[in-house]
């Protein structure tokens, strides 16, 4: 391929990435490898459907003004897209390192992105802050969005929201309510008070949901 | 030195914890030493006639059963309820009237014996009975039962919830649709056991709706969709079976091994009802080895809801201090996983 024997830099659950050399250019090789775990058929649907889908969105991405990196090749063959290389830092190492306002406006920027994505349609799929890179021009990317779709439903987005939460509660517990709150005031800026304020509520009645079906059975009864 | 050590011992073992497990369809009473000996554990399964659980139906049948099961524990174990230095109880999250039942059950051996109370997070006993049963120390859990679908994993004082289902748990995707098939349950052969083995003869993939979000899940349209193909009756039920597992199972595969690969775990825990499943086992087998992980299942006896794995995690807790008060033993319907402090996990 290149002059730079392809490195594998993050084995993911879901794909590989190797850092490598394109004409010259240093790039990310992303492959989604095969999963023995599940039927072959349903695997190469999976995998297939996810390379077509996830540079298709971060494209258009691009035109709601959210930062994703440029994509060079898709080979839908093999599963592997070859995409620009984003130098920086994962948010998720970098909320815990930052003092408190920096913190703030990182969050609130971040939902400045999501709120972008929302309004021109986008669902992203998988909001955590491993899926966000801040580069050394003070530029989020977005990247992963093998599991987005598109659609402007207040239930997507309520889900899409959702999972930043989740996210922020399981790895930055610490921090939770003071990113999430940061993240929806970024947001707001974006899709305004009234969608907002819907889009808290069905936050709200997505988290009653999941908890316990039977009980909520019981509870109608 | 030595002596003193053995009289420690001794002194240990002579400890007891009864745990009342009732959130569902199942009374049960265990009985553990304080060193992890599971002495007994008497389940008694409310199967209804038809349909799903009726929550005043199942807890008439757990008011019914329960001085039987207690009884039945008090043998099998050979000790005496004045043996006992505590008691525990499954406090939530589950249904109302079950959980009441145990929690009266509860209150009244605890008062006449003048012992220690205790409330337990059920889903959390799921999690300690595998890590006892299993000697996992650290490890990335998935439980799947019928009313939970949860990956979760400790961190800083509290097991964290990294992914769960945005509807309905998967083992009640799988038993609804066995109840839509006509397929009837029975004692030691629950309808997860009936749709595993019409799966095993299962060879068709059908396409379904495969729902992942983030490492959450959803059970809802994959349901609807194979009750769907039911009613068609175009498929052979056995690849129906094979295809809705197929589904399911890499859906909570897939999300376990995106939490294993994001928390670099080292362990991944197999726990609930739907662990007994060996397809669904043998999927999480693959991801742990991928993720050089170890691979750990809890044995089946104490894959269902079981009074032993509130027992065992009333004793990590009351050797922590943790009691509760009769004032304060009130059940909590939704009670979650993360708001409880684990002081006795490092």
């Amino acid at each position: 391929m290149g002059k730079i024997k392809p490195l594998l830099i993050k084995k993911g659950a879901e794909a590989s990435l190797y850092l490598t050399d394109w004409h010259g250019r240093k790039v990310i090789m992303k492959k989604r490898l095969p999963k023995k775990y599940r039927p072959s058929k349903l695997d190469e649907h999976i995998r297939t459907y996810r390379t077509i889908h996830e540079p298709q969105l971060m494209h258009e991405a691009k035109k709601a003004e959210v930062p994703t990196p440029t994509i060079f090749l898709v080979d839908v063959k093999n599963a592997t897209i070859i995409m620009e290389f984003i130098e920086g830092k994962q948010v998720k190492q970098l909320l815990s390192e930052v003092t408190k306002s920096e913190r703030q406006s990182l969050c609130l920027k971040i939902g400045e992105l999501i709120g972008r994505l929302h309004e021109y349609g986008i669902i992203h799929g998988d909001l955590t802050t491993s899926n966000m890179i801040l580069d050394f021009e003070g530029k989020i990317f977005f990247v992963d969005f093998g599991l987005g779709e598109k659609t402007k439903e207040l239930e997507a987005r309520g889900v899409d929201l959702h999972l930043m939460k989740r996210a922020l509660q399981s790895t930055h517990f610490r921090f939770t309510e003071e990113c999430f709150d940061a993240v929806i005031r970024g947001y707001s800026k974006v899709l305004g008070a009234e969608i907002v304020k819907n889009i808290l509520d069905k936050i709200k009645e997505i988290e009653r949901r999941g908890r316990y079906v039977a009980e909520r059975k019981g509870e109608r009864e | 030195m030595v002596k003193d050590d053995k009289m420690k011992k001794r002194k240990a073992s002579e400890s007891y914890c009864l745990g009342i497990e009732s959130t569902a369809d199942d009374f049960s009473v265990g009985i553990s030493t304080f060193d992890g000996e599971i002495l007994a554990n008497i389940i008694s399964a409310y199967m209804p006639e038809e349909g799903g659980i009726h929550p005043r139906e199942a807890a008439r049948h757990h008011a019914e059963a329960a001085s039987k099961v207690l009884e039945e524990a008090f043998t099998k174990s050979g000790i005496k309820p004045q043996n006992l230095s505590v008691t525990a109880f499954s406090q939530g999250p589950g249904l109302g009237p079950c959980l009441r039942t145990g929690a009266t059950v509860a209150r009244a051996l605890a008062s006449y014996l003048k012992v220690p109370l205790v409330g337990v997070n059920h889903c959390i006993a799921h999690i300690e009975i595998g890590k006892l049963k299993t000697g996992a120390k650290d490890p990335i859990t998935l439980y799947v039962s019928g009313g939970n679908t949860i990956v979760a994993a400790f961190d800083s004082g509290r097991y964290r919830v990294f992914g769960e289902t945005l509807d309905i748990a998967l083992g009640n995707c799988l038993d609804v649709f066995a109840r839509e098939a006509g397929l009837r349950q029975r004692e030691g052969m629950p309808f997860g056991a009936i749709v595993e083995k019409l799966a095993v003869k299962g060879k068709k993939l059908i396409p379904l709706p495969y729902t992942v979000k983030g490492m959450d899940t959803s059970f809802s349209g994959l349901l609807t969709a194979a009750v769907n193909l039911i009613k068609k009756g175009e498929y052979k039920l056995e690849d129906l079976c094979y295809s809705l597992q197929e589904t399911a199972f890499s859906m909570v595969t897939e999300v376990t091994e995106r939490a294993l690969a994001h928390t670099e775990k080292k362990e991944v825990l197999l726990t609930g009802g739907v662990a007994a499943n060996k397809k669904l086992q043998s999927m999480v087998e693959v991801i742990a080895e991928e993720h050089d992980a170890e691979f750990c299942v809890v044995p089946s006896q104490f894959a269902i809801d079981n009074g032993a794995m509130i027992a065992w995690t009333g004793v990590l807790a009351y050797k922590c201090g943790l009691v509760t008060s009769i004032e304060k033993s009130f059940v909590k319907l939704r009670w979650r996983l993360e708001e409880v402090e684990v002081p006795w996990v490092r």
